[in-house]
């Protein structure tokens, strides 16, 4: 199980991938530095890590989408390959058009830095399809721009589609409450795929919730789906 | 050979940063504001000699391509010279 995790100038979560999917679940996973023309053979996965790729310079992923390595990126996923982005990971894969809508600034202004509580909304996706759809998962998120933005056309095809995967949802009522909507995100929106299905984006971090010596785990067992799933389907 | 591109939020996106400087506006005694929108301003200096009609075309490709999101994004081209 080959797992590439891309690495651009400003990638801070690269490593906690790597540590998630390779230390604690044991898949081979890689750095991929965003200046390789190509991805390792035998690719099963690819990653878009956290972070502030070029200093979120122009807009958040801008100049992350247009660098060389997305080139074999979007033509592993052009040939159904699974490609997950996580926080500037999903704003790099909507700058690069892999999947629709835009990141805003949250709602609040402000960097909002907790966890969060995620309910499963569609298992039609690698990352979700082992989860049981209305069950809640808590894990942190960190972002400044994670404020889920798309026209109403967009969203009401992402909706009838099954293709919003995840929705801010309160711990314990698990209602997608205003209260639990952390950055404005359109209709609590905190992950979505292409429609495919393979090209997944999501703002909460799974892999800063895998060990329980450091807080919630609910990232392990999304993580651990996502690597038995593209497993089964290569 | 200067341009400007003003690239501005579309009227139908939210705009929390523009929201806020109204609300400080306010806050300073400014009621006259109504709203306020916060874009960005990228000057770019292209190669001299070049026909104004290709240099307009080339800046509205690029601008299309990085300078702007068009999903949420609106942009407008002047030259500076």
């Amino acid at each position: 199980m080959i797992v590439a995790v891309l690495q651009f100038p400003g990638s801070n979560c690269d490593q906690d991938v790597v540590h998630a999917l390779g230390t604690v679940l044991g898949a081979d996973a890689r750095l991929v530095w965003h200046g390789d023309a190509g991805l390792p053979t035998g690719t099963d996965l690819v990653v878009l890590p956290g972070g502030f790729s070029y200093g979120d310079y122009l807009r958040s992923g801008a100049i992350a989408a247009r660098s060389p390595i997305m080139v074999p990126v979007r033509a592993f996923a052009e040939s159904g390959g699974t490609v997950l982005g996580i926080c500037n990971g999903f704003q790099v894969l909507t700058e690069a058009g892999m999947l629709p809508g835009a990141l805003l600034r949250n709602a609040g202004v402000q960097f909002v830095c907790r966890d969060v509580c995620l309910r499963v909304e569609s298992q039609a996706s690698a990352l979700t399809a082992r989860l049981q759809p209305g069950s809640l998962h808590v894990m942190p998120v960190a972002h400044r721009e994670g404020n889920y933005f798309a026209d109403e056309p967009t969203l009401a095809a992402l909706e009838a589609t099954g293709r919003v995967l995840l929705r801010y949802a309160d711990p314990l009522t698990g209602e997608a409450s205003r209260e639990a909507n952390p950055n404005g995100s359109a209709h609590g929106i905190a992950a979505i795929a292409n429609k495919k299905g393979n090209v997944i984006g999501m703002m909460p971090h799974p892999e800063r919730a895998v060990d329980a010596e450091l807080g919630p785990v609910g990232g392990r067992v999304m993580l651990e789906g996502l690597l038995t799933e593209v497993r089964r389907r290569n | 050979m200067r341009a400007r591109v003003t690239i501005v939020p579309r009227p139908e996106v939210l705009d929390p940063q523009g929201r806020a400087v109204a609300h400080a506006l306010e806050g300073l005694g400014f009621g006259v504001v109504k709203g306020v929108r916060v874009g960005r301003i990228v000057d770019v200096e292209l190669s001299d000699g070049l026909d104004r009609q290709a240099a307009e075309a080339k800046l509205e490709q690029m601008t299309r391509e990085l300078l702007a999101n068009l999903v949420i994004e609106d942009f407008r081209i002047d030259w500076l010279d």
